[in-house]
């Protein structure tokens, strides 16, 4: 290959890293931390860790769904093909017993077809996750005013994923709010939040990074019991919510990335055996 | 399209459609038999992986309308189903949108090609004006695609650039409207994106068809940016380059499957995943990285109608390249001092691009500004920085370009593409060595 593209490659890839690292850097938050190990899903071979998975549906259900929606998961999602409870013996997800058994813990609104009056039923494994209110005022007036974000895609939606998600619910509600902020009735300051407390600051320095936010502290010890018997931590239950975030954001990575392996090997050798035939034919060619 | 044609029929069917319609004919001589000059390096091999770029966009696009649904409500969550719910959906969409990004890539790269070795210059005039209208195209069908998905990013992105149009004096507001099909970016203005954007490839089909004549009329530039002479100067172009650009597509399809398979969202934002709220702007609203120059230049110029026609200017000023340029020596390998220039360009297209990431106000060196203010801005500021990368923008189109060409003293040039340079620079009688005047 010649010199010249090999330097221009370089280059464009050294002009794209900046561009995007100077994008990132952006935010005024700490930087998000990904628990010690890191994440097990992560790189071109990551796979998830079922049992983690389904803690993490767990910490979900239990906190979480209390006031965020997921709308765009359906029960049927926690039993396919990568999902948290997927079984072999059940290709279509839809009888996969144990979704439907968890389906049916949850009431979901349909219409009564002979009276068209609304009424409540258990879910199926078609039905989607239920909000927890029936519209946006009704969640801001039942949160003092902020609106809990829908879960599906947040794991997309925020600089840092599932480390993200981990240090602010695992990590940055323990931190110690610092001397000399006043932190609004009804907030919660945590340093891995986007925000500006500079108003609120009257400590000396630069203000702290971090911001207010409305939510409180999520998670306690104990506060879900884990059917496996892992000890219940806070940032347990942090890691493994993160990690069944990272996870309903995009359901097919795993095949994504697998079907990319065998992508990129044959794209390699075709690339090889290009190459030896460009070679083959030019080699009378005096260029 | 050009010069004798070398097909022959050879079977009577061939004899009997050659005298009807001479389509074989025409896909032989423009597709195989081509004579190309022998000497093309990898640079030329992008305009095979943009027109294959192209395909993969249509194709992939085609199937991706296919689940799209253009309403302001269900937008968001059809392409999230389309991720989820449809089959091999998340390749699909993945190869469509990190596509537009090695479109653009892909594209840069061919525009710099052009602008080292001089291909824009004549006989090839009407090919890179061709070339600007595929690239403004280009631009315009990313700018829409990219509102589809109608993140927060598309929604407030749409907002920014169509009320670029309202700073026009007193039409302005009504072409607004009018584009919007309303009073703000809605429902309408998100159909008819769509529609648009389904549209505009096949306009851009269509100027690469003209785009690749106009090729084929003069034939390729080549890396010596001398004329071809004779037929020992060339190869057909079918096994040559069809193999060589073969090559280069396989290695660029390697760079482009590794975002596809292993960071999807890493050219992304990713407020783009936080569904269209026009209630809550996002903090630092930037465009795909492939526009950041332009944004650049937009936000450099404090008067908002000054910074629009200054954006455009910075697209129409490449329309007439050909004739700014005043060296009558294409290639830039024996424009020494042009070279340095050029280099300087990239950079500051690099520098524009990252002040067009970077909020306006944030400084540059350490993290607090100088306190120094220079007319509006702080002189350590993103703003002064984006200020000097345009002036560098324009000033080497309409003053390095044409001045250079005048005054600087070229190396010697080959005869042709056969024969090395005649004699060393060092060796060369006075007057070999000073003639820009030449023809290459």
């Amino acid at each position: 290959m010649s010199k010249m593209l090999r330097k221009g490659l370089a280059l464009a890839a050294l002009g794209l890293a900046l561009i995007g690292g100077q994008a990132m850097a952006a935010s005024e938050a700490d930087e998000p931390r990904a628990p010690s190990g890191g994440w097990n899903f992560d790189g071109p071979f990551g796979k998830f860790d079922m049992a983690q998975l389904q803690r993490g549906y767990k910490v979900y259900r239990e906190v979480c769904s209390a006031c965020h929606a997921m709308d765009l998961m359906y029960f049927r999602n926690l039993g396919q093909k990568g999902g948290p409870f997927y079984d072999p013996k059940y290709p279509n997800p839809n009888d996969n017993p144990y979704v439907k058994s968890l389906a049916k813990d949850i009431q979901v609104k349909d219409i009564d077809n002979d009276t068209g009056d609304p009424v409540q039923r258990p879910a199926t494994p078609a039905d989607k996750f239920p909000a927890p209110f029936p519209n946006e005022p009704a969640a801001r007036a039942s949160n003092g005013g902020a609106l809990p974000p829908d879960l599906s895609v947040i794991s997309k939606a925020r600089e840092g994923g599932p480390s993200y998600i981990y240090s602010l619910v695992g990590l940055g509600f323990n931190a110690p709010v610092p001397a000399g902020l006043t932190v609004p009735a009804g907030k919660y300051f945590n340093p891995y939040f986007v925000g500006d407390v500079s108003s609120a600051w009257h400590g000396k320095g630069p203000a702290p990074k971090g911001g207010f936010i409305s939510m409180p502290p999520p998670l306690a010890p104990g506060k879900v019991t884990f059917d496996d018997k892992t000890p219940s931590t806070v940032q347990q239950q942090a890691k493994d919510v993160a990690a069944f975030l990272a996870w309903a954001a995009e359901p097919k990575q795993e095949e994504r990335k697998a079907f990319g392996l065998g992508a990129m090997i044959y794209l390699f050798l075709l690339t090889v055996i290009v190459y030896f035939s460009y070679r083959r034919i030019w080699r009378n060619v005096s260029h | 399209m050009s010069g004798h044609s070398t097909y022959e029929p050879k079977t009577g069917f061939e004899r009997w459609l050659d005298t009807r319609l001479p389509i074989i004919r025409f896909m032989n001589d423009t597709a195989l038999d081509f004579p190309t000059p022998k000497n093309l390096n990898y640079w030329w091999t992008f305009g095979g992986i943009l027109a294959l770029m192209l395909g993969i966009q249509i194709v992939t696009g085609i199937v991706l309308a296919m689940h799209y649904v253009p309403h302001v409500d269900y937008a968001f969550n059809s392409v999230e189903r389309i991720r989820r719910d449809v089959n091999y959906g998340w390749l699909i969409q993945f190869m469509h949108a990190n596509g537009a990004s090695m479109f653009f890539l892909a594209v840069y790269v061919h525009i710099f090609r052009n602008l080292y070795y001089g291909s824009y210059k004549a006989p090839r005039e009407v090919l890179w004006i061709l070339g600007c209208v595929i690239y403004l195209l280009m631009i315009i069908t990313a700018f829409m695609g990219y509102v589809l998905p109608w993140g927060q990013m598309s929604f407030h992105g749409a907002v920014v650039i169509t009320n670029l149009i309202g700073a026009l004096p007193v039409v302005g507001k009504s072409i607004t409207t009018w584009l919007w099909g309303g009073f703000a970016v809605d429902d309408p203005t998100l159909n008819r994106f769509f529609s648009l954007h389904y549209l505009m490839p096949f306009v851009i089909a269509g100027v690469v068809i003209l785009h690749i004549w106009a090729l084929h009329v003069p034939g390729n530039n080549n890396p010596k940016g001398v004329d071809v002479k004779s037929k020992a100067d060339t190869v057909p172009f079918q096994p040559y380059y069809t193999v060589k650009d073969g090559f280069a597509i396989c290695v660029f399809l390697l760079m482009y499957a590794t975002f596809v398979f292993y960071m999807p969202d890493a050219l992304g934002d990713a407020i783009n995943y936080v569904k269209a709220n026009p209630l809550v702007t996002p903090q630092h609203i930037v465009p795909e990285w492939y526009l950041l120059p332009f944004y650049a230049i937009l936000r450099a110029v404090p008067n908002k109608l000054m910074g629009v026609i200054l954006m455009f200017a910075a697209i129409a000023v490449l329309f007439i390249l050909p004739w700014l340029d005043t060296s009558k020596v294409r290639s830039m390998r024996y424009r020494p001092t042009a070279r340095l220039y050029l280099g300087i360009f990239f950079l500051a297209c690099l520098v524009l691009g990252f002040c067009g990431a970077n909020p306006p106000d944030q400084p540059i060196l350490g993290h607090e500004p100088s306190g120094f203010m220079l007319l509006d801005a702080d002189i350590n500021s993103i703003v002064w920085l984006s200020r000097i990368g345009a002036l560098y923008y324009f000033a080497y189109f309409l003053l390095v370009m044409p001045i250079l060409g005048l005054t600087e003293t070229p190396l010697p040039v080959p005869e042709g593409i056969s024969e090395p340079v005649l004699s060393h620079p060092a060796a060369a009688p006075t007057g070999a060595a000073a003639a820009p005047e030449k023809r290459g």
